[in-house]
């Protein structure tokens, strides 16, 4: 009796003394890293790609002895492409957990759903994905491409190509509504007609394209030159691309620009109806460069495929990663506070060959490449900007933001400063439309 | 080079196609540097040199440049042509394997300008389609020459082609501006008798303009035009309704065999779907480079792997739950899920590449203006071949007679001899069989992924009970029907809102009518 008791305590105390102490050892040698990507449900088709990107560079930085001496150690959750789920294992990471850093989202409404939680535990978030702008979050630091690092620039190579009239396709959610309303805000400035600038929405997974492009094809043999702009976000691209491709629109009759389709996104299609199509973005595996080279053959290896490919969330990633570990380098701490003070204005290289800078708006500067799909599924450059753009969080070219900026540095320290008046707008924001 | 001057002053319509220019001159030295630099405007200065050169050299080198098949070898200083491996073209000196070949790359605005380079010779091919595909081209191409449509139209004995060649000729004469009124009058007439949208944008000019006969005129035309236009809206909506209508009852099919005449609640029906849209995939996969052939033998292999997957799925997890609808309803929710997931982790988490073969893309003309999509086509004729299949299968074999026999009232049919239960797993992977078929047809249409089965799974139950639960002549028409109200909807207030429509008029009828347009009438509907 006694002997069994004796043994359950000891037991229970040994098994207590293993737990305390390796959470005690675990405190003490790591610096724990959160990764929120879903790997389920609809957008696990892209996200799981970025989870495992994480886990690389995690692994590559360990190999080169952690950050200020202690291992890194991922905390990888899967909020399962539901977008409350996403504030929830956000909660779990900063309280539970107790992360220094998290990588993840990729839609803007997931990151619109994390972010009051960052701001109240005064998180740090990296979020990788071009979007819409008209944000700036002391908490989160974009290492996507702002409208202007992507949507312009498109817009004005379609207009030096002789583009006159503009359909814009967009699944029917808060990116596509707002870029498309910069475009057009844009289009108009350039003597574009409003009547020449004609607009669809259609429900997530859109898979009967049939009259859409009827429309499209309709609009573009009326005589003038016609270009498609599309912010189809994932799965609906494929059905739209392959109803071209069946009406016999080829890319050289009306040529679709793409905001949202990437690499990944094609790997999974059959590419030869989609040549010639373009696609802007800040980064493109095809582009010849060492860095890029030696990121390619790294991932293929950690993933062991040779034939997957890399892309541009990929890529934001990789340089959130780096200026994350710099800073606290720089910093000499986790700390959050410490550590975005110490990231603005530091710069990490590329993979394109140039250098991005993270700017007091908590954007980067990033070139902008516009790439035509080749039937292997790989974009061809066929036009980039000469020098990196810096991201803007505030569209200049619609009337609500033109006056505002974001500036997290001293003595401004806001994400919504009103140039104009000197205010900040601050948890009052600016107006959503 | 005196051959090169000598093609340089002749304009392109005197030349006699087809005639040999020099073509050791096409890649002069200014040529190479230009065509290999990297910078899009030099190219434009080498094609511009090229498309004077008329020798079948050129042409063949234009048209490798617009199809991404002409390469550069900087070390043996060659030109090499992509067809069925590199071939070298340039110099005649070159050696036969290309050692560093790099594609000379061409941008859309470039490939519109070869296309219509090359329409223009084309115009004198002997075969009948590409003299049609090349006067289609030249229609709004810019820089056509117009000398040499003249005298192609001279020639030409194709209806079709020469209509075309009207057009362009007609669209000349508007554009031109020493034209006389007389001439541009019946340039308005010609557009407005062969439909040219793509002339529209001129006539409006000519509407504005200060002419006030020809603005008139053109007034007219384009009001003719816009009718013309409707009319053929009204014809592609209708199309595209059935189309859409009969993806709707091909993957509702399924789905009435195992909810409607059967009473199970199987939320994995989509994932069924799935299974034979991956079959599809594994048997490209298997049979490279005949991505026709993997297709159709596709049909048969996906009904195998879908129906004992169904079957499979019936004698495990739905006959204990037997008149337990929610437990039911549950579990083959979760069954929808591991089986999501089981792709994900098995095959990837990515889509996978199906191909499209030859036969399910391209388009069949109508007439001039209005054709229709090869596949879509053919997906119509197989829904009905698979309906007819099915009904046939229910009404006229043995295993149909029992399954109705059971239905319609088990004990009985128990009574007279029939093996209830082995009919249950026979009937539900039949279900499961014929929605592995539908996805068949989906991997033409949409991505081949996880999350196949999940965008069809509402939409199937909606043609369901719409239709009227336990009838397959319900799930054909609700099909038909939905899809038809869909795309008329659709053009009146945007995908978004025809789709809330229909939605709401679901509800609304199934309000009026539980169950639904055909009820099930006798014993059975007393359940």
């Amino acid at each position: 009796m006694i002997s069994s008791y004796v043994r359950k305590a000891v037991v229970g105390l040994a098994a207590l003394a293993i737990i305390l102490g390796g959470s005690i050892a675990k405190a003490q040698d790591t610096i724990k890293v959160g990764i929120l990507h879903s790997l389920s449900g609809t957008m696990a088709i892209s996200e799981t790609t970025l989870k495992d990107a994480v886990l690389m560079l995690i692994e590559e930085q360990n190999k080169k002895g952690g950050v200020l001496g202690k291992k890194l150690e991922a905390v990888v959750v899967d909020p399962a492409s539901d977008w409350p789920m996403f504030a929830e294992k956000a909660r779990d990471l900063l309280t539970r957990d107790k992360v220094a850093v998290v990588f993840g989202c990729w839609t803007s409404v997931s990151r619109k759903s994390v972010l009051p939680v960052f701001e109240e535990l005064n998180g740090l978030l990296f979020y990788p994905v071009q979007y819409e702008g008209q944000e700036s979050s002391k908490n989160v630091i974009y290492t996507g491409a702002a409208p202007n690092q992507q949507a312009i620039p498109a817009v004005d190579y379609l207009l030096a190509e002789g583009s006159k009239r503009f359909v814009l396709v967009g699944t029917d959610y808060v990116f596509p509504r707002t870029a498309n309303k910069i475009v057009e805000a844009y289009l108009l400035k350039k003597g574009v007609a409003q009547a020449d600038i004609i607009t669809y929405y259609t429900p997530f997974s859109h898979s009967d394209w049939q009259s859409i492009v009827a429309d499209i094809k309709r609009i573009g043999g009326a005589g003038l030159k016609t270009a498609v702009i599309s912010t189809i976000n994932g799965d609906a691209n494929v059905p739209f691309y392959k109803e071209l491709a069946a009406q016999n629109i080829s890319a050289s009759d009306i040529p679709v620009m793409a905001f949202s389709v990437g690499e990944e996104e094609l790997s999974g299609v059959d590419a030869k109806p989609l040549v010639g199509h373009l696609a802007a973005w800040n980064y493109f595996q095809s582009v010849e460069n060492p860095a890029n080279s030696s990121f390619i053959k790294q991932w293929q290896e950690f993933i062991k495929d040779s034939k997957r490919v890399t892309n541009d969330p990929m890529e934001a990633h990789y340089i959130g990663f780096n200026l994350w570990v710099k800073a606290v380098e720089k910093a000499k701490s986790v700390d959050v506070d410490t550590v975005l003070k110490a990231i603005v204005g530091l710069e990490t290289p590329n993979l394109t060959g140039g250098v991005a800078k993270l700017l007091p708006n908590h954007h980067l500067t990033k070139p902008v490449l516009i790439g035509e799909i080749e039937d292997n599924g790989q974009f061809q450059v066929v036009w980039q900007t000469e020098a990196e753009v810096p991201g803007d969080a505030w569209s200049d070219y619609l009337p609500e933001s033109a006056d505002l900026i974001a500036d997290w540095t001293d003595p401004i320290n806001c994400g919504n400063y009103n140039e104009k008046t000197k205010k900040c707008l601050g948890a009052e924001k600016a107006p959503a439309k | 080079m005196a051959a090169q001057d000598q093609t340089n002053q002749l304009p392109m319509g005197q030349l006699p196609i087809g005639q040999e220019s020099d073509s050791g001159t096409i890649f002069s030295e200014e040529v190479i540097k230009s065509l290999t630099s990297s910078k899009v405007s030099d190219r434009d200065k080498a094609i511009a040199a090229i498309s004077q050169n008329f020798s079948p050299l050129a042409a063949e080198v234009l048209t490798g440049l617009l199809k991404g098949g002409l390469f550069w070898d900087r070390d043996s200083q060659a030109f090499y042509l992509e067809s069925n491996g590199l071939k070298p073209i340039w110099p005649t000196a070159a050696p036969s394997a290309a050692v560093n070949p790099k594609k000379v790359a061409v941008n859309n605005r470039q490939r519109e300008l070869l296309a219509s380079l090359l329409s223009a010779r084309s115009l004198f091919d002997p075969k009948v389609e590409t003299r049609r595909e090349a006067a289609k081209k030249l229609i709004g191409a810019p820089n056509v020459d117009l000398t040499v449509v003249q005298r192609r139209l001279a020639e030409e004995d194709d209806p079709r082609t020469l209509d075309n060649l009207k057009i362009v000729l007609a669209m000349g004469a508007l554009k031109n501006q020493e034209g006389s009124e007389a001439e541009k009058l019946a340039a308005l007439t010609e557009l407005e008798r062969l439909y040219a949208p793509a002339a529209l944008e001129d006539i409006k000019a000519l509407a504005s303009g200060s002419n006030p006969e020809l603005a008139k005129a053109a007034t007219q035309t384009l009001k003719l035009m816009e009718a013309r236009a409707q009319r053929l809206a009204l014809a592609e909506t209708l199309f595209f309704g059935l189309s859409l209508g009969s993806v709707l009852v091909l993957i509702a099919i399924g789905l009435a065999i195992t909810f409607g005449v059967m009473g199970v609640i199987n939320m994995a029906h989509g994932e069924m779907a799935m299974l034979g849209a991956y079959t599809v995939w594994a048997t490209q996969t298997i049979l490279p480079g005949q991505p026709g052939l993997a297709l159709i033998l596709a049909l048969p292999a996906a009904f195998l792997v879908a129906g004992t997957v169904g079957g499979a799925i019936e004698l495990t997890v739905i006959r204990p739950l037997y008149n337990r609808p929610l437990e039911t309803l549950l579990a083959t929710f979760g069954l929808s899920l591991i089986l999501q997931q089981a792709a994900r982790k098995g095959v990837s988490s990515m889509n996978v590449a199906v191909i499209t073969p030859e036969f399910m893309s391209g388009q069949w003309a109508i007439a001039n203006n209005f054709s229709v999509t090869q596949g879509r086509v053919i997906i119509i004729v197989f829904c009905l071949l698979v309906f007819a299949a099915v009904y046939l299968a229910l009404q006229k074999t043995r295993l149909g007679l029992e399954i109705r026999a059971v239905t319609q009232n088990r004990a009985m049919a128990r009574a007279l001899g029939v093996h209830s239960s082995r009919v249950d797993t026979l009937t539900f992977a039949l279900g499961s069989g014929v929605a592995g078929v539908s996805g068949v047809a989906l991997s033409q249409l949409t991505n081949v992924g996880p999350n196949l089965g999940q965008d069809y799974i509402v939409d199937s139950f909606m043609v369901v009970v719409f239709g009227g639960v336990g009838n397959l002549w319900g799930a054909l028409l609700g099909g038909l029907i939905i899809g038809l109200a869909n795309k008329f909807l659709e053009p009146m207030n945007g995908a978004m809102l025809a789709k809330i429509t229909i939605m709401v008029g679901i509800i609304l009828f199934i309000q009026r009518h539980p169950k639904g347009l055909f009820p099930q009438r006798g014993r059975v509907a007393s359940f």
